[in-house]
């Protein structure tokens, strides 16, 4: 479903992603792990090339979107992003901020899409927040109205840059409540976190990065109790 | 020292006619100002830095040289090229057109870097592209940013459409100058001359501020659109 090939990133002379190489495979939830400075957020942010890609090569369902003359943004429509500063529009309400993009961009009608925003409201148990402000919503709300947007474009895949860290502790379980039951469901999912419980409880392979390589990958169980590199070794006996 | 009210009174129908030129060319020098600025601003924030270059320029020049200048440079060797003889009133919407381009260039500019990187990443990573993403998220949120300078600059305009007079464009302050030279007389025009400025700037300082308002705190005001709410009016009792 995702293909990518060595994949490379600097912002002027700094490096950031050095050769990166994965594949992930359709309804696979995929954890990056890794200190900060890594590259895990470059990372997943080249995967909708809302960072220019410098090299190598990122194939979405088969389209090279490291290509220039690709149509990203038909390829967006296809993977929805999930920002740790929520990026909610604050100009618009919580309906409005969920009905936006299909509306504008899939040209749907606006019951349509009224009716879909409010089923995904219903499934982050946000319902009574329909006509609200952003502004009025705590960090957590803000968040499940965040991966209830990106929901309601019908991603193919979903991209979780660091979801939680910037909330208070106490809501964290709430958005990654959220996202766990979206992968369940069978949603493609990467996610980059600090969560190393979700990761072990919901992932299907983790990643582990550093110094814009992966350096380890393997299943949970495996990378949390048997790590074979000495860097992932060392970072895990510091967050575990 | 007397003071002549008659004077006043005599001239009063052309200051009215001169302020109503005055609001007439700052308006429309607003207008086509703004229209020439958005693209002024578009321009300077181009990527290529050898398209970039005019518009740099032209904000360079324009706001490094005195209004006054441009006028007599407008007036006397520009517009003579299009129109025998110049129109004066045509020279002075020109001159604050493209005098007030080059601020108000600034001020979108200013605007739309305001607004968060954030804002714009959202937006495209929802597969929109570059004008949904201006048009529904970067602009709405950077216009109401722009409403205290853009009326600043509105302010200022018509004050200085006053150095119109120096080229005979029939503008309030021209009128005040003629009353001047018929009678003699300095208090009585110039002191009307300048009330009818000051009504309408102080007018148009409340028109701005009560904009500022009706924007700045449009989301929080702004009642929940339908649903919820009720519960919290329950809770007052």
């Amino acid at each position: 479903m995702i293909s990518v090939k060595n994949l490379k990133k600097s912002f002027g002379d700094l490096e950031v992603l050095r050769d990166i190489n994965v594949e992930i495979e359709e309804k696979e939830v995929v954890v990056v792990i890794g200190p900060s400075g890594s590259g895990k957020s470059t990372f997943i942010r080249c995967l909708n090339r809302i960072e220019d890609i410098t090299g190598g090569h990122v194939y979405i369902e088969g389209t090279d979107i490291s290509q220039r003359k690709v149509n990203i943004n038909k390829v967006r429509t296809d993977v929805g992003m999930v920002f740790q500063q929520f990026n909610l529009f604050p100009h618009k309400t919580v309906m409005e901020n969920i009905m936006l993009s299909p509306m504008v961009v899939r040209k749907w009608k606006k019951k349509d899409a009224e009716e879909k925003a409010l089923s995904l409201l219903r499934k982050v148990g946000l319902e009574d927040k329909a006509g609200v402000y952003p502004e009025s919503l705590s960090g957590g709300q803000k968040q499940r109205v965040a991966i209830a947007r990106a929901l309601c474009m019908e991603p193919k895949v979903m991209l979780f840059d660091e979801p939680t860290s910037a909330l208070d502790p106490e809501m964290v379980g709430e958005v990654l409540e959220v996202m766990k039951q979206l992968a369940n469901e069978g949603m493609t999912m990467i996610v980059v976190t600090h969560e190393m419980g979700f990761a072990r409880e919901v992932g299907d392979r983790v990643l582990f990065m550093d110094g814009g390589y992966i350096v380890e990958e393997a299943k949970p169980e495996d990378i949390f109790n048997n790590p074979k590199e000495e860097r992932t070794k060392a970072f895990l006996s510091k967050v575990l | 020292m007397d003071f002549r009210w008659e004077i006043i009174s005599e001239y009063l129908p052309f200051f009215m006619r001169g302020l109503g030129y005055t609001i007439l060319a700052s308006l429309i020098g607003f207008l086509v100002g703004a229209l020439i600025g958005l693209v002024i601003g578009m321009g300077k924030s181009l990527s290529n830095p050898i398209l970039r270059l005019p518009f740099i320029w032209y904000v360079n020049i324009f706001r490094g040289t005195p209004l006054l200048v441009q006028i007599f440079l407008i007036h006397f060797a520009v517009m003579p090229i299009f129109i025998k003889p110049p129109e004066p009133l045509i020279s002075l919407i020109v001159a604050l057109a493209l005098n007030s381009a080059a601020y108000i260039a600034e001020i979108f500019r200013a605007g739309i870097n305001s607004i968060d990187k954030g804002q714009r990443e959202a937006a495209y990573s929802l597969g929109m592209n570059h004008a949904q993403v201006l048009r529904h998220v970067v602009l709405p949120q950077a216009f109401k940013r722009m409403i205290p300078p853009l009326g600043n600059e509105f302010i200022v305009l018509v004050k200085d459409s006053s150095l119109g007079a120096v080229i005979a464009a029939p503008e309030l302050f021209y009128w005040g100058r003629v009353a001047v030279g018929a009678y003699s007389r300095v208090w009585e025009p110039y002191l009307a001359v300048a009330v009818l400025y000051f009504v309408v700037c102080l007018v148009l300082s409340y028109v701005q501020s009560f904009l500022e308002r009706k924007y700045a705190t449009d989301d929080q005001r702004k009642k929940p659109k339908k649903v919820v709410r009720r519960s919290r009016g329950a809770a007052g009792h």
